[in-house]
């Protein structure tokens, strides 16, 4: 692994191009461009003000930069750097900003929620859509690009809208039976919608393209439902993260519950491996601590840490959440699957260190990583069934089939690894700490 | 008449009435008629009287004194023989006695007891009734707590539910408020772009005249195509299965097959028959219901039959090792008892082997000779072998050779008549230019010395 040299980022802004040439980082108010290769900058911007959300379009030609304060969204053009586009909202404020799948519309939330603003870039038409509803994920493209779901809510009933993206038409409208419905998501395939009502109920909706409604799923009821969602690639699976510490995985075909993942606190008997990283400090005598060897600034740090794996039975370190306060540390944060469909990769929050990997193809776990600290990102290869994940900490993570390893990111000074973003094509990372980012180039031939 | 008998003290049976306390001071000299008298009471029992009468004046009469004395003795032994088995049936009756006292106190004692032990039987199922009423009724009690909190949770939710929608309302009613303001303050052009851009596929963009229908119908174009697509993965899928359980069809019947008796044979041969019959239906690929629900109901019998089958093998070594493992003394007595007759199998069999072995000892032993001789010479033998082997060899090298010498010599031989041949050829010729060329004289002197010289070599040859 080659580890590129450290540059500055602002607010965990850095995105690679859709087209994987290009990486853009946001340092305050300049937007950097630079070739994700060579790592030369190739254009540079400056916006009016601190840019809080950054987006490539769909073919990598334009960059949205949206700042929330001012209200403000301007989009650069990489062909024509001297081409400039600014959109204020005014007073109305705005919340969040997004492209439209066909990169050239640019959707505009405003404050409190009022309207969806869509500004066109082709032409001088501009769209307003009424009563968006303000949830966890309120809007979602289909793959393809062709439609968008959007959440509504009138006189207190939760509707979902499908819009077809080309002009923007409403094709279907229609009211869902959910109390408080939180997040719509669309199967790989665009088939497919699901809906999920908030956590203080169990209930995923499935629709399909034409707004039938083909299946209601509950658990159960009254605690603490849902807590995320994810598709598998094929659109075969349907993962629900709940806050019970279980993933259930429901079927296409039925849309009923397939299996169960339980995530308890002792694992026995289990095909699993579990890998337990373990950091060797270096002992320094007191003597060693001279100025010199503070100055180096090396040795105190430089814990190095391997993965060993543990026998079953094995105790999962865990986290008591605290009852009192709302949304609750505890049950399924984050799931993902891999790329090719075969794992399935979870994160139990009141079990912040481990990681918990699945066996789609077996229905079973495969493998559980304990790490010395929190999880904080993990991401999946989008080529290879290969795991990278960070825990705050100065080392990358990563797993596949084969192993385990933890690698030290090797630059210079201290750089604690927040969040992972891989490259297209599997082939780099990039690394964000708090405002530095760096790049990692994986060998071609991977490791043990 | 019984012979009179001298008795000692010492053979008299014991008088059991009365102690012998010395002769009697019954009678005296002066009241043997008084006496006479009592002992006329001899008659109440039915001896006869002592007395004679003579002349009125009754005299005791000896004899019959005597009889009666006798007789008397004999009642009395009969009598003390009479008392002496009362006497032990009286200790026999009151050692029963005596034990049938001691077992009723026993089993007096035993009633108590078990008495008692129901009383606090009794006691503690009362107990245990009480605790079980007090728990159901706890149990109630919980049930009707949770249900009321329930109860609670549903009504609380409802007025947390009305209350935001409440909430709800206002909140909207304020964003139409605040949009009309917005919008009524009319902000000037809000976005300012260089140039338009062309859409990203190149496309001039369209009015919005386009009818919606394009729009429907390329939404159910995609959907259809998706579901295409999903039906024809599950029928591949679904060949694959239905091929996967022919397979096992056939395999489950012919695992079952050789099994089976003869009777059950024919079955198997209708079934086979009637399994070509359903595989040429499959085959043609109709999924019709009936083909599918045939052969899985074909398939659930061969499983049944099978999961039968492995039932019973279960069951029987279950049997067996239920019987080791389950009550111990009368299995290891069987199992011994198994283990004794094997092992008198074996050194049953071991004799006979063994006598077979001296058997056949014997019979090798009587022509003995003979074979150990043909044994011992099969050793030599084999040394004579390997050297006749190793002597056929070099013989046959020399045939091999000879043959090729004969050859060669047969070739010399033909070599050497056809060199004769050309030698007489050319004397003949040599002779005729000799006799052409000679007179004919010399000709006849060399003719008859030829002729000479010929013979002598026809002689020599």
């Amino acid at each position: 692994m080659n580890f590129s040299e450290v540059f500055k980022q602002s607010n965990q802004l850095c995105k690679i191009s859709p087209d994987g040439k290009y990486l853009a980082t946001c340092v305050q108010y300049r937007l950097v461009v630079r070739d994700v290769n060579t790592l030369q900058i190739l254009q540079l911007f400056t916006c009016l003000d601190q840019v809080a959300h950054m987006e490539w379009s769909s073919d990598s030609l334009f960059i949205l930069c949206a700042m929330y304060k001012r209200g403000l969204v301007q989009v650069w053009s990489l062909e024509q750097p001297e081409w400039h586009c600014k959109i204020d909202e005014g007073s109305i404020g705005l919340v969040s900003s997004r492209w439209s799948p066909d990169g050239r519309h640019i959707l505009n939330t405003t404050e409190f929620h009022l309207r969806v603003t869509v500004w066109s870039l082709c032409n001088k038409s501009v769209s307003y859509i009424k009563y968006p509803k303000a949830c966890q994920k309120g809007m979602d493209f289909s793959a393809d690009g062709r439609y968008m779901a959007l959440v509504e809510r009138r006189d207190c009933k939760d509707f979902i809208s499908i819009f077809v993206c080309d002009d923007w038409h409403l094709l279907r409208h229609f009211e869902t039976e959910t109390q408080d419905l939180s997040g719509v998501e669309w199967s790989p395939n665009g088939c497919v919608l699901a809906a999920w009502d908030s956590c203080l109920e169990y209930k995923m909706l499935l629709y399909s393209l034409d707004g039938r409604l083909l299946s209601t799923y509950s658990a159960y009821e009254w605690s603490l439902g849902i807590k995320s969602v994810a598709w598998s690639p094929s659109s075969q699976f349907l993962a629900i993260g709940s806050y019970d510490e279980k993933v259930r995985i429901l079927n296409h075909i039925t849309w009923k519950k397939l299996i169960e993942f339980e995530h308890p606190a002792t694992i026995t008997s289990s095909k699993a491996v579990v890998y337990k990283e373990v950091e060797k400090k270096p002992v320094i005598g007191t003597e060693d601590l001279s100025v010199h060897q503070i100055a180096m600034g090396s040795s105190l740090f430089n814990t190095k840490s391997n993965y060993e794996i543990t026998s079953l039975p094995v105790q999962v370190p865990v986290v008591k959440p605290d009852t009192d306060r709302a949304n609750p540390k505890i049950g399924i944060s984050a799931i993902a699957f891999s790329a090719d469909n075969r794992y399935l990769a979870t994160k139990n929050d009141n079990m912040p260190q481990s990681l918990w990997v699945w066996d789609m193809q077996r229905l079973g776990l495969q493998a559980v990583l304990e790490q010395t600290a929190p999880v904080r990102c993990f991401v999946w290869d989008p080529c290879r069934p290969r795991l990278a994940l960070c825990t705050g900490n100065n080392k990358i993570y990563m797993w596949s089939p084969a192993g385990c390893i933890s690698v030290k990111v090797q630059v210079e000074g201290s750089f604690q690894v927040q969040s992972i973003m891989w490259h297209g094509s599997g082939d780099s990372l990039v690394l964000l700490g708090k405002d530095q980012l760096c790049l990692c180039y994986l060998a071609t031939d991977e490791e043990k | 008449m019984p012979p009179s008998r001298q008795y000692s003290h010492s053979t008299m049976p014991l008088l059991p009435v009365s102690p012998y306390s010395g002769p009697s001071d019954f009678c005296t000299e002066n009241n043997i008629s008084e006496c006479m008298l009592y002992i006329s009471q001899l008659s109440s029992l039915g001896l006869p009287s002592i007395f004679y009468d003579l002349n009125g004046i009754r005299e005791l009469d000896v004899t019959s004194a005597l009889n009666g004395m006798y007789d008397l003795l004999q009642l009395q032994r009969r009598t003390m023989g009479m008392v002496e088995e009362l006497e032990v049936e009286q200790l026999k009756v009151s050692s029963d006695l005596h034990c049938q006292q001691l077992s009723s106190s026993k089993l007096k004692d035993q009633l108590e007891l078990s008495k008692k032990e129901n009383i606090r039987l009794r006691e503690r199922e009362r107990q245990l009734e009480i605790n079980v009423k007090s728990l159901q009724s706890c149990l109630k009690n919980e049930k009707e707590e949770v249900q009321k909190l329930q109860n609670i949770i549903a009504s609380r939710a409802t007025q947390y539910n009305h209350d935001m929608k409440r909430k709800e309302r206002e909140f909207n009613k304020l964003k139409e408020r605040l949009n009309q303001l917005l919008a009524d303050r009319k902000d000037k052009k809000q976005m300012d772009v260089l140039n338009y851009v062309g859409r990203s596929d190149g496309r001039r963009s369209q009015w919005k005249t386009v009818k919606t229908d394009a729009h429907e119908s390329e939404m159910y174009k995609t959907l259809l195509n998706e579901f295409d697509k999903h039906q024809k993965e599950l029928m591949l899928e679904n060949a694959e299965l239905r091929k996967v359980l022919q397979q096992m069809k056939r395999e489950m019947v012919g695992i079952l097959s050789p099994k089976k008796h003869s009777q059950k044979e024919e079955k198997c041969t209708e079934f086979t028959d009637q399994q070509a019959a359903s595989d040429e239906e499959e085959s043609s690929e109709m999924s019709c219901e009936h083909a599918r629900e045939k052969l899985t109901n074909s398939i659930r019998q061969q499983w049944r039959k099978l999961k039968h089958h492995v039932e019973n093998l279960d069951n029987k070594s279950m049997v067996q090792l239920g019987r080791e493992v389950g009550e111990e003394m009368i299995s290891k007595d069987v199992h011994q008892d198994e283990m004794e007759r094997l092992k008198m199998e074996i050194q049953q069999c071991k004799d006979f082997i063994q006598t077979q072995q001296q058997l056949l000892q014997q019979q090798l032993n009587t022509p003995c000779d003979e074979e150990t001789a043909a044994v011992l010479n099969d050793c030599y033998m084999l040394e004579e072998k390997e050297r006749l082997k190793e002597e056929w060899k070099t013989f046959e090298e020399q045939r091999k050779n000879f043959e090729m010498e004969r050859r060669s010599f047969t070739e010399a031989a033909i070599r050497l008549g056809h060199e004769r041949k050309m030698f007489e050829e050319d004397r003949a010729t040599w002779l005729k230019h000799q006799f052409l060329n000679m007179t004919f004289t010399e000709h006849m002197a060399i003719k008859t010395q030829n002729a000479l010289s010929d013979s002598v070599q026809e002689q020599k040859h």
